[in-house]
């Protein structure tokens, strides 16, 4: 049965998996990054899916994918162009066939491409054999028909059994990639566990995919070997499970329970779902009728003395508006999640965007400081989230932590910290006993007033939304006193500089242009930079995560450069913020607004050009 | 923890700042029954937390000795859940308006009394928006005219009680100001309650909607217009204690002891503790002139409380987990050692 073909070697590759919505491809794409992970290798995902939960089946409207990169060598990104596709229909063809790359390869699903599934997609005629598809190796392979046929012995429902075709595909991608099938049976062996029909079947397609690969003249297996990677325990996570994570750990750090009052909006929901599973830990989520009683809920809860924490999105945090404004003036240190998707208004709500930045540092009324930190990568969400809980519990402040779509969703191994390497936290809790003490005298480093919980005896104080007396915190309408507590706010939120590192060059830290990035498009721009450092072109990168205040180098920074171009997903929110705070340097503009993440190809692209601008 | 030594006074409760409420507003008499409540409840001052929203009542929590939050206008029933939830040790009131609960602050209002949180809801209804100088408020009556009503409003009030037991709410009576014995006794009933307890305070506002209940307050009158209710206790009203409740053809009606062969046995006994809501719902919408206006704790049933059951549920899943901090958190589940 086995055919004799070379195994081709690559440092790396990018396999996409695109079907209907109600079709599993994200398990389907998540089994397999979870199995390239496990043996070894980089990895990187890119979910990608509509908002409607099931979309007309068979239409571009409901095509769900999932992107994979594996790599040898270290992968930052999903990748822009897949090797190998996968489309369980002529829709998911239709909707991904410019995503991969020439000489790519795609396998489909022939036995969906009926006349029926042909309109559906939108295609004249059937797209198989036509000019468009000569540059790619096509596979097409009967799935749905091999998948009846591997369970005709097994009693399933006809739907069940239609289930289990992502199963087939993925058995042709695993022996595509040399990859065992151990996680996956023992993913199915878990999970339905009362169930043993269903695993059995799973199992068998899953095999008969692999075979079905084997047998086939069509394709040459590859191996993406396994790369070096510092000795640890690794896991998978997404951008929301590690800002749901790293609040819990903060929590612990200070000696403090979680308190999360949110209402479920996308892509910000997982958060809400991942700490809600921590009742054993002390943590309390609540679920609010409202984003306005999320918020407000968690500013009670914090005033009681919990880590208040409410998670939300860009129209979330517009509700949330007020309310952050009464956070900032009682001085309540609340952290607030924003993981941006695109708007305005509902937009595109499953979608990536970097466009809430001004609605972060200025959408409040009044003047309205709060401190403001963006995580770059799924996994350094952890350490932002931790890092945004301790300078709002350590400097008595509101700090919002922006992520978004991609890195809420994407996933990439992580290399498990320990905690004992994470920083003690300190919040100024007032103990009883306390003589003459005032609810606003600050500590004269940071600002921060001090925290006297209710229940404590003798620190009765009242505190609110109107202005306050600059030391006993009594309402006070006097002039003098409102114009000190304004600026008092603000400098408390710009001496949080004193608390976070330097800006870092990556590349030389002089040289002719200078890369700017904030937040989730780290691993696209530290890869195109890189790759045009290897072209010999001269070219670094300054990418942002603390965004208010700036870090104190960040003019250092740019004056060692010729020219500096701020690329981000958005119209030139972050670059017009530098120009206002940095206005002797001239700042060029690399900006997109699709609801996706820069490709390198396209970052290479321009930032050449503007290499190449007299 | 409690000073057992020390007996908390109404002075106590006072805090060094001035009510800056207008002289003769209703407000004044409602602060002073609520301080002659608290100490009756043997909770130690530091555990006292006063939330408020936005309007003229809102200023409460500035002038009690307590902890105290003065919130953003409808918000208050949501921080004050945050509080509670947060420290369920703590006694939580709010105090709130009828704007600020049943207009800009409805939908927490009714979520609050539907889960239940264990908070003491006082709310102030002056049927006026005082603070901005004279607008309708969602309990002014249909025709009211105001600043923004110059020929009459054409939208039907809410009637709190209603709504309270609407959103399945345990707790609900009804106070006048003027009344600082009566409301004194609810308040003390409402912090005892277990849950949400919404207590509506009849409240007069002496500049922009003054007398509005004077129909009730009414020195010769007030015994025929008001019924006040005792749990366990026939439902007898009026200047003669001659006139009552009774319930035909599925409707209260008001009766005369003696007339028609009506006894005082004849009379509705007030269950506050009936679990069914009906006849309180009824209690609740009585209105003048048909009616006598019901005072009291109209409804008074115990549930379970949201801040309870989640700290609970908390110390269940806690015994038995195996995860017991960060790291067994981070390891937990699928990883691998490379």
């Amino acid at each position: 049965m086995n055919k004799k073909t070379e195994v081709v070697e690559r440092d790396e590759m990018v396999i996409r998996f695109s079907g209907d919505s109600g079709d599993g491809m994200q398990l389907t794409g998540t089994l397999f990054s979870n199995t390239a992970a496990l043996f070894g290798n980089y990895m990187s995902t890119f979910p990608d899916y509509p908002s409607e939960i099931r979309a007309p089946s068979g239409t571009v409207g409901g095509v769900s994918g999932f992107q994979v990169h594996v790599g040898h060598s270290e992968v930052k990104t999903p990748g822009d162009l897949a090797d190998v596709l996968v489309s369980m229909n002529p829709a998911a063809l239709k909707a991904n066939a410019k995503w991969v790359k020439q000489g790519g390869v795609i396998i489909l699903d022939v036995d969906n491409f009926d006349e029926k599934g042909i309109k559906k997609a939108g295609y004249d005629s059937n797209p198989i054999g036509k000019e468009f598809l000569d540059s790619f190796i096509v596979v097409e392979a009967p799935i749905t028909s091999l998948t009846k046929e591997a369970l005709k012995d097994i009693e399933l429902d006809r739907k069940s059994i239609l289930r289990t075709k992502n199963m087939f595909a993925l058995g042709m991608v695993y022996w595509l990639f040399g990859k065992s099938l151990d996680y996956t049976e023992n993913f199915f062996k878990e999970k339905f566990r009362k169930k043993p029909m269903v695993i059995e079947a799973n199992r068998k397609v899953l095999k008969a995919g692999y075979y079905y690969a084997e047998t086939i003249e069509a394709l040459c297996p590859y191996n993406v070997s396994r790369a070096k990677i510092e000795k640890g325990i690794y896991r998978n996570i997404n951008g929301n499970n590690a800002i749901a994570w790293g609040v819990l750990a903060a929590a612990e750090k200070a000696g403090l329970n979680v308190y999360v009052g949110s209402y479920p909006i996308t892509p910000a929901t997982g958060i809400l779902e991942d700490v809600a599973l921590r009742r054993d830990l002390g943590a309390i989520t609540f679920q609010a009728e409202d984003e306005i009683a999320g918020i407000c809920t968690t500013i009670g809860a914090s005033f009681a003395g919990k880590l208040g924490v409410t998670t939300t999105s860009g129209p979330g945090l517009a509700l949330k508006s007020e309310a952050i404004g009464l956070a900032v003036i009682t001085e309540l240190p609340i952290v607030i999640i924003n993981v941006q998707r695109g708007g305005p208004s509902t937009g595109l709500p499953t979608k990536t965007e970097q466009a809430d930045l001004w609605q972060v540092l200025y959408g409040r009324h009044g003047e309205c400081p709060v401190v403001v930190i963006a995580a770059s990568t799924p996994s350094n969400c952890f350490k932002y989230a931790f890092e945004a809980a301790k300078i709002a519990l350590e400097h008595m402040t509101p700090v919002i932590l922006m992520s978004d779509g991609f890195l809420a969703n994407g996933t990439e191994p992580w290399r498990i910290p320990k905690m004992a390497d994470y920083p003690d936290i300190k919040p100024p809790i007032v103990k009883e006993g306390r003589k003459d003490w005032q609810p606003y005298a600050r500590d004269v480093e940071r600002l921060a007033r001090t925290w006297a919980l209710p229940g404590t005896r003798g620190l009765e104080h009242r505190i609110g939304g109107l202005e306050k007396d600059a030391l006993n915190g009594n309402v006070s309408h006097d002039p003098e006193n409102h114009e000190k507590m304004i600026k008092i706010r603000d400098e408390k939120v710009e001496r949080v500089v004193n608390y976070i590192p330097d800006l870092e060059v990556e590349g030389d830290e002089e040289n002719d242009l200078l890369v700017v990035g904030w937040g989730g498009t780290y691993g696209h721009l530290i890869t195109a930079v890189n790759e045009l450092r290897e072209e010999g072109k001269k070219v670094s990168l300054a990418h942002f995560n603390y965004i208010r205040p700036l870090p104190k180098n960040t003019g250092d920074v740019f004056r060692k450069f010729k020219k500096i171009v701020v690329c981000e997903l958005n119209l030139g929110q972050f670059a017009n913020y530098l120009r206002m705070k940095y206005q002797e340097f001239k700042f060029n503009q690399y900006n997109k607004i699709q609801g996706l993440p820069f490709t390198v190809i396209e970052l290479k692209k321009n930032i050449n050009k503007i290499l190449e601008d007299k | 923890m409690s000073d057992t030594t020390h007996k908390l006074t109404v002075k106590d409760l006072k805090s060094d700042q001035e009510a800056r409420w207008c002289p003769g507003c209703g407000d004044h008499a409602v602060m002073n029954a609520i301080q002659r409540a608290l100490i009756e409840l043997d909770i130690p001052k530091e555990n006292f937390v006063f939330v408020s929203g936005i309007g003229c009542s809102s200023r409460f929590p500035y002038y009690m000795d307590t902890y105290g939050f003065h919130g953003i206008h409808g918000r208050a029933s949501a921080i004050a859940s945050g509080v509670k939830i947060a420290n369920p040790e703590l006694s939580v009131w709010q105090i709130t308006g009828d704007g600020d609960a049943l207009a800009i602050g409805g939908n927490h209002f009714i979520h609050t009394i539907r889960r239940n949180v264990d908070i003491n809801i006082i709310l102030f209804n002056n049927q006026i928006y005082g603070l901005t100088k004279g607008q309708y408020s969602p309990t002014s009556y249909k025709g009211f005219v105001t600043k923004t009503s110059p020929y009459g409003t054409v939208e039907e009030p809410f009637h709190p009680g209603e709504l309270v037991i609407g959103a399945q709410g345990k707790f609900f009576a009804r106070t006048i100001d003027s009344n600082v014995k009566l409301s004194t006794e609810i308040y003390i009933q409402a912090g005892k309650h277990k849950g949400t307890s919404v207590v509506e305070v009849l409240q007069n506002c002496v500049i922009y909607n003054d007398k509005i209940y004077s129909y009730l307050t009414d020195k010769d009158e007030k015994e025929n217009r008001q019924l006040i209710l005792h749990h366990n206790e026939p439902m007898i009203f009026g200047k003669d204690s001659d006139k009552g409740i009774i319930l035909k053809d599925n409707k209260l009606k008001v009766v005369k002891i003696g007339e028609n062969e009506i006894t005082k046995d004849d009379l509705l006994v007030h269950n506050a503790k009936e679990i069914n809501p009906g006849i309180h719902l009824m209690l609740a919408n009585m209105q003048y002139p048909d009616y006598p206006v019901a005072l009291g704790i109209i409804r008074n049933v115990d549930g379970e409380t949201y801040d309870y059951d989640v700290n609970h549920q908390m110390e269940e899943i806690r015994a038995k987990s195996d995860i017991n901090c960060i790291d067994d958190l981070l390891n937990s589940g699928n990883t691998w050692e490379l």
